[in-house]
């Protein structure tokens, strides 16, 4: 049995079904790549996979348990980066990292802020306020801050934005290490080879045939 | 718990940092309440005797004023979808929110308001009871507030359906809080006056958060 697989899923958005009858699962140390044009709903599915919304039909399931019966139990267990990269203006970088780990179970906490800045190459930003960060900073900060608390799923929504390739390299390498502990990856993105031996999910297979 | 402690903590701490919001929260309360003695003229008898009312309504409306930033920040950059993606309910988160929104604004108004009362000629023995009751009552404005404050996210115009959505559901309070203050006044007991406030109050805590989750869920997806 898969750890983490979702059977059948069909997601609407407004009137319009973005796809359906879609499939995939997931074990230990595996990634998952989601391809495919804009609007072919790789954030939905990636939303469906954290639990922020609901499938209109299928199941998700964590160890053959639907993720609904216990969200908070999901929640702890992954990591979600979105589009937008919540970075608080008026705290540091620090305090911004340590209140989402705060939020966290004490021993699940593997690495410190400044352990999880260094890693991508941001340690000097550390007590600079969130004001003057560039967009690119921002989202090393983000990233920054799934490393300090262990979640076995990572879900990545185009992680790569605004990331020059240092950076880039940066998160691949934290990705490696999350997947040879155990942990899984997906991501939407339009980078290719972002990480090497992974599934790849075309959604542009599972879009409804009519208009 | 502790992971209460932790929200209240840092949102406070931005409130602090950002003081600002707060003190001009309480100058338009200030201002609301001065505005009347201009508008109807200096009689002391007529001042006093709408006195509760003033107070009562410009708390209702400069309370109502921050309530479309309670979550609105947070759903702009992306902190609200994370916290509901936290281990933690979202009814604590809720409460957090709501605790530190009290705390910045009903607070301060509950401080002004004795000042304001004895400028609008209050007599003294009205004074207490215009505490006792701006203090079960503003928790209520916030708690209630907060469920509108949540339903608007994503609205355009979301300040003026605000009002629309909170302001109705605000009259009880109002009613009650005016009311205590008056029978005192007129050498009443305000006791059932109090009893109903502090009911609405443990009503709303154990209502809204339910609510307001709910509408935050709805908003996320």
């Amino acid at each position: 049995m898969p750890l983490f697989n979702g059977n059948d899923l069909v997601c609407i958005r407004g009137e319009r079904t973005v796809f359906s009858g879609l499939d995939f699962s997931l074990d230990q140390g595996d990634a998952l790549i989601l391809k495919g044009a804009n609007g072919s709903g790789k954030s939905s599915l990636l939303r469906l996979m954290a639990g922020l919304s609901q499938p209109h039909n299928g199941f998700l399931k964590w160890n053959g348990k639907p993720i609904s019966y216990d969200m908070e139990d999901h929640n702890s267990r992954l990591h979600y980066v979105g589009h937008s990269d919540p970075v608080k203006p008026i705290l540091t970088v620090r305090e911004n990292i340590q209140f989402w780990s705060n939020l966290r179970p004490k021993n699940l906490i593997i690495n410190s802020p400044t352990t999880a800045l260094n890693k991508l190459g941001i340690s000097n930003l550390e007590n600079v306020n969130g004001a003057i960060l560039s967009e690119g900073q921002k989202r090393r900060v983000n990233l920054a801050r799934i490393l300090t608390v262990q979640a076995p799923l990572w879900l990545l929504d185009e992680p790569t934005t605004s990331l020059d390739q240092k950076a880039e390299k940066n998160l691949i390498d934290a990705i490696t290490v999350h997947r040879s502990n155990g942990g899984m990856v997906v991501i939407s993105t339009h980078v290719s080879d972002i990480v090497s031996n992974a599934q790849e999910l075309d959604l542009g297979n599972f879009q409804a045939n009519t208009p | 718990m502790k992971k209460f402690v932790f929200i209240v903590r840092r949102d406070l701490h931005m409130a602090l940092r950002q003081g600002v919001d707060s003190l001009m929260i309480v100058a338009f309360f200030a201002i609301a309440v001065i505005l009347f003695p201009f508008g109807i003229g200096p009689e002391p008898n007529i001042l006093a005797r709408i006195a509760p009312g003033i107070i009562w309504v410009a708390a209702l409306m400069s309370s109502m004023l921050s309530l479309e930033r309670l979550f609105q920040n947070d759903f702009d950059d992306g902190s609200l979808e994370l916290l509901a993606l936290q281990p933690v309910a979202l009814e604590i988160t809720v409460v957090a929110k709501v605790f530190v929104h009290w705390l910045t604004t009903g607070l301060p108004l509950i401080i002004v308001a004795p000042i304001l009362a004895i400028m609008m000629g209050l007599p003294e023995e009205g004074l207490w009871s215009l505490i006792i009751a701006l203090c079960l009552g503003t928790p209520c404005l916030s708690l209630i507030g907060a469920i509108g404050a949540a339903l608007i996210l994503g609205a355009r115009r979301g300040g003026t359906l605000l009002s629309l959505l909170v302001l109705p559901l605000y009259i009880p309070v109002l009613i009650f809080g005016v009311s205590s203050v008056d029978a005192i006044i007129n050498e009443f007991s305000n006791k059932s006056q109090f009893l109903i406030l502090s009911g609405f109050l443990l009503a709303s805590i154990a209502l809204c958060p339910w609510a307001c989750a709910a509408a935050l869920r709805q908003s996320l997806e």
